[in-house]
């Protein structure tokens, strides 16, 4: 990075660390940061449509269709995540090169399974075996993203069914006597008004969502946990210019640091949605507001 | 923007077609001098260098790839990439589930490394890698085995007396050794371990072996694989005859 640092025994602490702290492995683990919270960015609403489609079916008049929102919710809330995320991201890549094989190549004969091995053929493969790098990991992370909206999802419609059914009665009823379908209340009044009740348990998701990103690591995506153990790690002069010690306590500290930021961040910004989302509303942080301008 | 995007779409679809060879190769990368990441966050190591030669005797097209010891035979056979050259020994319980080409590195001497030379290797506690032969022998040993999932902590857990001992592959253990400054001293003999190591593949990919063989084979008979031996663990190594035999030395 800057030209002092060809030789980085003969540099003073400062400069070796403005060294040590920007060489290509470092920028490695600098980048990681930007995968979790690009994980974040997509995982949130994705996981909260998933929310929302399940709490739309749970909450249906249609049995099937209940029965689908409800499985959903019991079974994702009931098998402990670690198992769902090594279950997820093994089954999906297997599920979806399954179907890729089926469709590419109808003319293979050979089983799938042989012994251990899980065979498909080339053209299957996902990504292609001549893919570059990159598109494996962008892959990975892809499935990563699937798996934690899933999970996160059936959470999110577990809140916002409660949310839906918080919205008081009277307003539906009133709706109703106006000649409302069931489609313009569900859209016009209950929705609008159900966020209010269901924003502390979304609140509280989100928070888990930030603190379950170091999961990535589980599912081979280096993430920023991945990194902290590789960099701080021993490292002894014969296999890189910057030796030290086990400087991992240092590394760890570090995210430590970068997920209370990201979680009192969080907090701030989610207290002001509250207060907006209050704002003429029938609860008690609604009263409060109205006292709050009316004083 | 729009373009460029469709000519990597582009790209990315006929590279299928013009790149058939692409070999993934996966390794640990946290166990010098076998593999390890650089300072610029590249693969690097004996591994590497052999590797990369091994790909450019069987002209194959080769990619390496990152993964975690725990899961590195898993997603092997599940197909996520096609070779592993992770310093992995050839045993007969991984000889079961994967194939393994012939060594090119001959049969490993592992040692304990403990912070004084009273440890008790015996009836200790003693630190392994997860999964590892030398996990195995602890275990038989009668020692208190103690496994950790990178080669990392096993040394941290003696330096913080979290167990007597490690027991690792001595070529692993010496850099670190010199570096503590009297910290970690190597105890007892060197432990003989494992028939050497290989490359692991699917037992399904029979051609793709016999590439690999035939390169190792080449390698060993001009003495390059010699070479790349002393370069990385120093003139006193075990190498191979020109027939493919060890020598010590």
């Amino acid at each position: 990075m800057f030209s002092y640092c060809a030789d980085p025994d003969t540099l003073g602490t400062f400069r070796w660390f403005t060294c040590y702290l920007t060489n290509g492995v470092h920028w490695s683990f600098y980048l990681s940061f930007i995968k979790v919270l690009a994980l974040l960015a997509v995982t949130a609403p994705v996981a909260l449509g998933f929310g929302f489609a399940g709490a739309m079916a749970a909450r249906s008049h249609v049995p099937p269709l209940s029965w689908l929102g409800k499985a959903y919710i019991a079974i994702v809330r009931g098998v402990p995540d670690i198992a769902f995320f090594l279950f997820f991201v093994i089954a999906l890549d297997q599920g979806f090169e399954w179907i890729r094989h089926k469709v590419l190549c109808p003319e293979w004969t050979d089983p799938i399974r042989q012994g251990n091995d899980f065979l498909v053929c080339q053209a299957a493969k996902l990504p292609l075996g001549s893919s570059p790098e990159w598109m494996h990991e962008t892959y990975g992370f892809f499935l990563a993203v699937i798996t934690f909206s899933i999970v996160f999802g059936a959470f999110a419609a577990n809140v916002l069914f409660g949310g839906m059914r918080a919205v008081p009665h009277a307003q539906l009823e009133t709706a109703e006597a106006y000649g409302m379908s069931r489609r313009q209340i569900f859209w016009r009044v209950l929705v609008p008004q159900m966020w209010v009740y269901a924003l502390p348990g979304l609140s509280n998701l989100w928070m888990v969502l930030i603190k379950a990103t170091p999961l990535l690591f589980l599912l081979g995506i280096e993430d920023i946990v991945y990194w902290a153990r590789e960099l701080g790690g021993t490292k002894t002069s014969k296999f890189t210019q910057y030796p030290h010690g086990d400087w991992r306590m240092w590394y760890f500290l570090f995210l430590l640091i970068f997920y209370l930021g990201m979680t009192r961040v969080s907090e701030i910004g989610l207290e002001k949605l509250m207060r907006r989302l209050s704002h003429g509303q029938a609860t008690s942080g609604g009263e409060l507001l109205r006292k709050e301008t009316t004083a | 923007m729009k373009n460029l995007i469709l000519t990597t779409a582009a790209l990315a679809l006929t590279a299928g077609i013009a790149m058939a060879d692409t070999v993934r190769m996966g390794t640990e990368g946290a166990y010098p001098p076998y593999n390890f990441i650089n300072d610029a966050g590249e693969i690097d190591g004996f591994e590497r260098e052999l590797g990369d030669e091994l790909c450019k005797r069987a002209e194959l097209d080769c990619e390496w790839v990152k993964n975690d010891w725990d899961s590195i035979i898993p997603n092997l056979v599940s197909g996520n990439y096609d070779t592993i050259a992770a310093g992995m020994s050839i045993t007969d319980e991984r000889d079961e589930v994967i194939d393994f080409t012939q060594d090119y590195f001959p049969p490993t001497a592992s040692a304990y490394v403990a912070t004084s030379d009273a440890a008790d290797v015996a009836a200790g506690v003693v630190a392994a890698q997860t999964a590892t032969i030398q996990a195995g022998h602890v275990a038989e040993s009668g020692a208190t085995l103690v496994e950790f999932a990178t080669p990392e902590e096993t040394i941290a857990a003696v330096r913080n007396g979290e167990a007597d001992a490690v027991l690792a592959d001595r070529d692993y253990l010496v850099p670190l050794v010199e570096e503590s400054g009297g910290e970690l001293v190597f105890i007892g003999d060197p432990v003989p371990l494992g028939g050497g190591i290989g490359m692991g593949l699917r037992e399904s990919d029979g051609e793709l072996r016999g590439k690999f063989d035939a390169a190792i084979t080449s390698m060993k008979a001009d003495g390059t694989l010699n070479e790349m031996l002393k370069k990385w663990f120093g003139e006193e190594t075990a190498t191979y005859g020109t027939d493919g035999a060890v020598v010590t030395n």
